[in-house]
């Protein structure tokens, strides 16, 4: 198989599985305890809001036909209405989708920077005391729940310690924004860092007995050329697919530190939109962001075999 | 015969149970792992001798109150003993998170044999499921779930099982594909015996280590999604003292009472601590000296 097809398969395994996301986010009206729509109105509901709410969801209608309505839908690009705003969901999303993507990308961004160093630290001695500190490390961040660190982080650099970076919120123009996005950048970073230290250092530990390594090492190169030159190039590949893999654990963590920063993103819609009983707005914005996700891995799958040519196609 | 076939296989086994039972002890992370997961559990197990409140006590005439010889670690804002909560928090929430990934365990391990022993369509399907699953963010799926299923400790578990059995599904799919091809094998499906039998007698015995070890760092993540479900209030609902309610209490008052949302999360902290060493060194046992 070469190149072309293997990105054309990919394509097309892509399409069952947000098929599949559908069908998940569908049913889980369906997972409501009781009549769904009498539960999303709770003390507020009367009796024309819960006959609204069935017409609007078709819940009168066989289940099959309620769930190509809402695949109709979804082609349309039509996420629904929302409950409490009493707006097009779609919309609602667009609008708060720069603080999200700015989030994610400076978090990736972060972890990478905390990880390389960390990693080539203990991986350049194995087993020896650096190694042993580093290898804890992650022991420790993987227990930490990510909004503690935020509000660890608040504490340190926002209350205290000169009080360099904002409380909370989104700031104005680039650099309010730069800086507002640090501190939950570094929340998320800390949060997805520890996968990335541990990844990183293991295949840095393997490219080092690598035999090109023994021959660069052979020809008197310096131990430090050898590991950024020839050992990191290869080691920071396999760590960027880590990061794409998980790119599903860094979306979660943003959801939560938006809520602790105080961040008008997608995450605090979300959380909002529960507490305001807004299924329609929940349940799309699963749905974004498990397409988010999907998507985000067949990227990382497609620049993972153009850039390694050990990847084979079939 | 037969015995004399049996002998080199059941002297292994002694042989590894004899290096588990003397072993265990020389290995530092086993060791940290066990006191520091064995004090935890202790106190919250022993909860009512070592506290002298009520967890949900309420005196509003000492509210916020600094550390004393009546209050250990003060009091919160509503004039509850922080040692009482944390401590009785510790027992709700090690509870939920140990018996949270009990399902996952047992669905992931069932799915993850039954695709690596017979491949084919059941295979596809079960990694079609897999791939779903995993397409959503977890706190995604666990946040979506807790909301539609209503807030409590009934909803965390389908939620961490909607979301949790894919990984054991994974690894124990993994590992029966290559065990399954072993000579012992083969030579059970000579001997006539059943698919069942040759999978839970023969296979999942000697995979199933893996599934456990990553049990470890599960139930990490367990706890770490019960304690933010708890902070997001779709948790373990007050009055029952959870981890993540109090450091939301909490964070109304970091100017001044940091404490009160610090412990806590060092509670948890130091949970996964003790988890991720006792899984490491579980590990380390495995391999042989």
């Amino acid at each position: 198989m070469d190149r072309l097809s293997y990105i054309a398969s990919r394509l097309l395994q892509v399409i069952p599985v947000i098929f599949g996301c559908t069908l998940v986010c569908f049913f889980m009206l369906h997972l409501v305890p009781g009549d769904p729509a009498r539960t999303m109105l709770g003390v507020h509901a009367t009796p024309q809001g819960v006959a609204r709410l069935h017409r609007e969801w078709g819940l009168d209608q066989p289940l099959w036909r309620q769930y190509l309505d809402y695949l109709n839908r979804l082609l349309h690009g039509d996420l629904g209405t929302s409950l409490f705003y009493n707006l097009d969901v779609a919309q609602l999303i667009k609008d708060r989708l720069p603080p999200t993507l700015w989030l994610l990308f400076l978090s990736a961004l972060m972890s990478v920077l905390i990880a390389i160093p960390l990693a080539m630290l203990a991986a350049s001695k194995p087993d020896g005391a650096r190694d042993q500190v580093v290898r804890v490390v992650p022991m420790i961040g993987l227990g930490m729940p990510a909004f503690w660190t935020g509000i660890i982080l608040l504490i340190l650099f926002a209350l205290n310690l000169g009080r360099v970076f904002p409380v909370g919120g989104y700031g104005h123009g680039f650099t309010g924004h730069v800086r507002s996005m640090i501190l939950p950048s570094l929340t998320v970073a800390l949060f997805i860092s520890p996968i990335l230290i541990r990844s990183l250092r293991a295949s840095l530990l393997e490219v080092l007995q690598a035999d090109y390594v023994t021959t660069a090492r052979a020809k008197g190169i310096p131990e430090r050329r050898v590991m950024i030159k020839h050992a990191l190039r290869n080691g920071v590949i396999s760590m960027v697919t880590v990061l794409g893999l998980n790119i599903a654990y860094l979306v979660g963590g943003t959801l939560v530190v938006e809520q602790v920063f105080a961040l008008p993103g997608i995450g605090q819609l979300m959380l909002a939109a529960i507490f305001q009983r807004d299924f329609t707005v929940v349940q799309a914005i699963a749905l974004v962001f498990a397409i988010l996700v999907v998507l985000i891995n067949l990227l990382t799958d497609i620049v993972h075999a153009m850039l390694d040519p050990r990847v084979r196609f079939d | 015969m037969a015995s004399a076939a049996l002998e080199p296989a059941t002297s292994l086994v002694e042989d590894r149970g004899r290096g588990f039972a003397g072993r265990w002890y020389r290995t530092p992370s086993f060791v940290a792992g066990l006191l520091i997961l064995g004090t935890l559990i202790g106190l919250a197990l022993a909860a009512p001798l070592v506290t002298r409140y009520s967890p949900t006590a309420q005196d509003l005439h000492h509210t916020l109150s600094g550390s004393s010889s009546q209050h250990w670690l003060g009091t919160d804002q509503l004039g509850r003993d922080v040692w009482s909560r944390l401590v009785y928090a510790g027992r709700v929430d090690l509870k939920v998170g140990f018996l949270a990934v009990l399902l996952p365990f047992l669905i992931g391990t069932t799915l993850g044999s039954l695709a690596g022993y017979y491949g084919g369509k059941l295979d596809m399907l079960i990694a079609y499921l897999v791939n779903v699953v995993v397409a959503f963010p977890f706190y995604v799926l666990i946040i979506a779930m807790s909301f539609v299923l209503g807030p409590g400790e009934r909803s965390i578990y389908i939620a961490i099982t909607f979301v949790g059995w894919v990984s054991y599904t994974r690894i124990i799919r993994a590992e029966i594909l290559v065990a399954k091809r072993r000579e012992y094998v083969e030579a059970a499906k000579v001997a006539g015996l059943r698919d069942s039998r040759i999978i839970v007698r023969h296979l999942l015995p000697n995979v199933i280590m893996q599934a456990v070890i990553f049990a470890m760092s599960d139930i990490i993540l367990s706890l770490a999604a019960i304690v933010t479900l708890g902070y997001l209030g779709l948790g373990i609902q007050p009055p029952t003292p959870d981890w993540g309610d109090m450091i939301a209490g909490g964070q109304n008052f970091i100017t001044t009472k940091w404490q009160l949302s610090v412990f806590p999360g060092l509670c948890v902290v130091l949970t996964g601590l003790g988890l991720s060493l006792l899984a490491d060194g579980v590990n380390d046992l495995m391999r042989p000296e």
